[in-house]
């Protein structure tokens, strides 16, 4: 097992800045423990990226993070305090959340989905203030969909759905979002396309951890990535520290090669797989 | 593992690797579930055979299996407690047995068929208006034309249940939301809620009309004859298959409508063939024993939560726990009400809805 | 922004010192309208009868600057009945509402927790009962308040039954549907064991009516009514990211477990004092909030507007039942006439719309 790559951790003095961490937390789903005794910090500002292979509970840690999992033991801890001790609202009030694949009632209108995201921040008399009406027309703003409005949720394409429920999410004000799966379903020019927009919010000055299955995304577009297998972190850091073929092979079992991207100054994995493969194949 | 094959003609080996994988699953994983799939149908085929039996035996004059086998096949005989045992077993008891089993089936596999076509679990045959209309049919020709024998309204009631049925897919048909799950529900809801109405108009109006809907809404088995059993059992035969015609598109159908129309299932085709079994069905069934309801939806979900969501198997496992649980039922009611009987249409509800929220409350059940 | 030509992109606000509230005008103008409607039913109802009085009358009298002789016949006779359609009505309509949101399920309704065929169950026992201990019981307890024992006991038991680590609309809309057919299978057993005559006068009020109705039963509804309607508008601010399912709404900061929970209990509590008051009137639950939500083009059920087509439902249905008819028939039957077309003819209207 390579050793836990922590240097940047260090590097960061992560244990005192970040705002979101997990200390020693056990989950699972009916006696079945998927995540044993995990530690792991959130770096403040940066898009943290959870890959591992299927069932590795890439999920299950950021149901965790946000709140929606219990663990059995250990604590998650948002800016200083345990969350399961935060009341649920406020917790809202700094953390946004979308998970895989949400499903809207069907009729409701993109500047209706959007605007239920200031629910965190309303109050029976104060159901729609100005403050509102802003944050929500510059989060359709932010993700393209202002044109989009009055248009029922339902009738959009697959790319314009997810613009719309991230921005849902963002009306909610938070500066630290976690994002499950935010490309499932989308083809690779749509998933660039909201991939960008994720990387917008984070220049933005948003904390983004996002669950994703595509390597190459995942290397591209985040600092810190958080690899997992069998509940337990394999490696975490700088994509460029972390990405090696033996890294790949053992938390995938996929043979692979890591070369360096032509387009930008991160690697490139070239997955190599049974068929079309040229011959010498083990120059290196 | 990829990994594990050598390098060399990569072509050959990896086709010859993928090869053999899928050989051996093919002799060992998938006949495996087929084989205990089939032996369940030959287990629910033998509890029926039991059940069967007891049915002849069972009621408020028990016969032994001796007297069973004499009153199944002896010849006449001028000993006159031999003839009042074949009277009882061949006039009371065979026909009471065949209806269970036949309305059992057609109940229990329209039950699992609709929830097939609609997507929504807790949809049952009442949904498409099947026992209102019939409801509505018995009142009225008994208010309009004084019939007073039940087998007199048999074809009344099964008119009604497939107007009904018509109806309500003909007015889910208009427009775009064509055949939508959702769109036939809310039809059926409309056309319900309008049937009843009326049938408790009429049965308000009717003192006899509504004392026969009083029975017939307790739905029974007992008392039809083959002259009713044999026409009832022809329809119920074609309805079968028209619905085990409909199978293979239904387990697409489930995969929602786009990703079946790509697999190249007709859709409008086969949900009419399904609604038109399902009606013919259920239709057959509640003409000749009235509404049994409940039946359809519980074992729809137990059949499901046997097989898994496959419709070629889990229609199957439906029509004969259907079959067994009515049959079954039918003999409990004979037993815990005695000199009397307790309807079967009752017992099914009282014995079967506890059990159904047992298994629901336990979490056995599954959605779709 | 400087012109109001420039349309913006999200909706318009009503704004308050800290109060505030989305202006939907189409929503506020329908409900408006709703109101106006139920009101006009309202007094078209008093004033038709036997002794007929004209509107402005009524309505004069419903203000305090009636007649005498009006007074009398619409304050001591027919206001009672009026008020009772008004009240169940609201109360069958909210109760869908609540029930069809948090099930996201549009065939249901609070009929499917079992408060119907519990309450149908101990009224048409009482009905029926005859002879030894049985007939002892049913003559010392009045029909509306076995129907309301019968009625939330059923429909706590669902609840209560359905409950494990938290209420899902699933399990709980299963184990109302088993209940449910355990009491209903219980009702047959009845009808089919009783007299003729006793079956008639069961029959009747298993459909709802709303005849005979005295003050007493005004201010019991009005009351019960009132009380859940005061929690529920509470609660139901939390309701609207419910709509989006759990994880959303726990995302927004809403703990849908406990709030599930009120909810259903309210729609349940509102369901048991409609049909304890007026019998199991058919349909307004199930219908109301469907026909509100196209009425009002809102996607999820809102809750006034269903009240209020509840309640416009229940007296229009009743003043058929009283004037248009050759018989008079219990009010049940006329909802139920008419709401099932209705139903039918949105759908259809809907989806061909939809095709055009």
């Amino acid at each position: 097992m390579t050793p836990q790559r922590s240097t940047t951790e260090v590097e960061l003095g992560l244990k005192d800045v970040s705002r979101l961490s997990a200390r020693g937390v056990t989950v699972g789903y009916g006696g079945r423990v998927v995540i044993d005794d995990l530690d792991v910090a959130i770096p403040p500002g940066v898009i943290t990226t959870i890959i591992g292979p299927n069932g590795c509970g890439k999920s299950t840690l950021l149901r965790t993070l946000s709140r929606l999992l219990k663990p059995a033991r250990g604590t998650v801890v948002l800016d200083g305090e345990d969350i399961a001790r935060l009341r649920t609202r406020d917790v809202a009030k700094k953390l946004g959340l979308l998970p895989q694949a949400p499903v809207a009632p069907e009729g409701l209108t993109v500047a209706d989905l959007v605007a239920r995201g200031r629910h965190p921040h309303q109050s029976w008399l104060r159901q729609w203030s100005s403050d509102d009406a802003d944050v929500v027309e510059r989060a359709l703003a932010m993700t393209g969909v202002s044109d989009l409005a009055d248009r029922p949720v339902d009738a959009l394409s697959g790319g314009q759905r997810q613009r719309v429920w991230i921005s849902m999410t963002l009306a909610q004000g938070t500066d630290l979002l976690l994002l499950d799966e935010p490309t499932t379903y989308l083809d690779l020019a749509h998933a660039l396309d909201v991939i960008d927009l994720v990387d917008d919010l984070h220049e933005s000055g948003c904390t983004v951890v996002m669950v994703l299955h595509d390597l190459n995304l995942a290397v591209r577009y985040s600092d810190n990535l958080i690899v997992m297998k069998s509940g337990a972190i394999l490696a975490q850091g700088h994509p460029r520290e972390v990405v090696t073929a033996e890294l790949l092979h053992e938390a995938f079992g996929l043979r692979a090669r890591v070369i360096d991207d032509p387009v930008s100054d991160r690697p490139l994995i070239v997955p190599i797989g049974r068929a079309h493969v040229h011959a010498p194949l083990d120059k290196k | 593992m990829p990994q594990a094959v050598p390098l060399r003609g990569i072509n050959e080996i990896t086709y010859g690797g993928m090869g053999t994988t899928v050989e051996k699953r093919l002799e060992s994983g998938l006949p495996d579930v087929r084989r205990r799939r089939l032996a369940g149908l030959g287990a629910l085929v033998a509890g029926l055979v039991v059940a069967a039996v007891m049915s002849l035996a069972v009621g408020t004059r028990a016969l032994s299996p001796a007297e069973v086998w004499h009153g199944l096949f002896a010849a006449p005989d001028p000993d006159q407690r031999l003839t009042e045992i074949r009277l009882i077993v061949q006039t009371v008891r065979v026909p009471r047995t065949v209806l269970a089993i036949v309305a059992g089936i057609a109940l229990g596999v329209s039950g699992a068929l609709i929830q097939g076509h609609t997507r929504n679990p807790i949809a049952d045959t009442g949904l498409l208006g099947i026992n209102t209309g019939a409801s509505f049919a018995v009142v009225s020709v008994i208010a309009l034309f004084g019939f007073t024998d039940p087998f007199q309204y048999v074809w009344f009631a099964f008119l009604g249940a497939a107007g009904a049925g018509a109806v309500v897919f003909g007015l889910a048909s208009i427009g775009r939301g064509a055949g939508n799950p959702l769109t036939l529900a809310l039809a059926g809801q409309g056309v319900t809620v309008f049937l009843l109405a009326m049938t408790t108009a009429v049965a308000l109006s009717d003192q006899a009309s509504l004392n026969a809907l009083r029975f017939w809404n307790a739905g029974s088995v007992a008392g039809a004859g083959f002259d009713v059993i044999w026409p009832v059992t022809g329809f119920i035969v074609v309805g079968l298959v028209l619905a085990l015609a409909t199978l293979p598109a239904v387990n697409l159908l489930n995969l929602g409508d786009d990703v079946a129309r790509g697999l190249g299932v007709n859709i409008a085709l086969s949900r009419t063939v399904g609604i038109a079994a399902i009606t013919l069905l259920a239709g057959a069934a509640t003409a000749a024993c009235g509404p049994i309801a409940f039946l359809g939806l519980m074992v729809a979900h137990v059949s499901r939560s046997i097989t898994g969501p496959d419709y070629r198997w889990s229609v199957p496992y439906a029509g004969l726990l259907g079959a067994l649980i009515l049959l079954a039922c039918d003999i409990l009611g004979r037993v815990v009400a005695r000199p009397g009987e307790l309807q079967s249409g009752i017992v099914v509800a009282l014995v079967g809805a506890p059990f159904f929220a047992v298994l629901v409350w336990r979490g056995k059940l599954k959605k779709a | 922004m400087s012109g109001t030509t420039v349309k913006r992109p999200v909706a318009p606000g009503v704004r308050l010192g800290p109060v505030s509230f989305v202006w939907r005008p189409w929503m506020v103008s329908s409900v408006l309208l709703l109101s106006a409607a139920t009101f006009l039913v309202f007094c078209v109802s008093i004033g038709v009868g036997d002794f007929p009085i004209g509107l402005p009358q009524v309505i004069a009298t419903i203000f305090g600057r009636g007649e005498q002789v009006d007074e009398f016949v619409i304050m001591d006779l027919r206001m009672p009945r009026a008020l009772v359609g008004l009240i169940v009505g609201v109360a069958l309509g909210m109760s869908g509402a609540i029930t069809q949101s948090i099930a996201r399920n549009p065939l249901a309704s609070p009929d499917i927790l079992g408060i119907i065929p519990g309450s149908s169950a101990a009224a048409v026992f009482l009905v029926t009962a005859s002879g030894g201990a049985a007939a002892a019981i049913a003559g010392s307890v009045s029909l509306t308040a076995a129907a309301l024992a019968g009625g939330l006991g059923t429909g706590l038991l669902v609840y209560f039954l359905a409950w494990r680590r938290g209420i899902d609309g699933f399990r709980l809309i299963l184990i109302g549907i088993s209940v449910s057919a355990v009491m209903e299978a219980i009702t047959t057993w009845l009808l089919v064991r009783a007299d003729i005559h006793d079956v008639t006068r069961a029959q009747v009020w298993l459909v709802g009516s709303l005849d005979a109705r005295s003050w007493s039963e005004v201010w019991m509804a009005l009351w019960g009514t009132l009380a859940l309607l005061a929690v529920m508008a509470y609660v139901a601010f939390q309701l609207r990211p419910m709509h989006f399912g759990d994880e959303i709404a726990a995302g927004l900061g809403v703990r849908y477990s406990p709030v599930r929970a009120v909810l259903l209990l309210c729609a349940v509590l509102l369901a048991g004092v409609a049909v304890s008051t007026a019998g199991p009137i058919p349909f307004v639950a199930l219908v109301a909030p469907q026909v509100a939500m196209r009425l009002t083009r809102y996607p999820t059920p809102p809750l006034v507007a269903s009240g209020l087509v509840g309640a416009l439902l229940l007296i229009g249905a009743d003043l058929v039942a009283r004037t248009a008819l050759p018989v008079a028939l219990p009010v049940g039957i006329v909802t139920a006439a008419v709401g099932g077309p209705f139903l039918v003819y949105l759908l259809v209207r809907a989806n061909l719309r939809k095709g055009m």
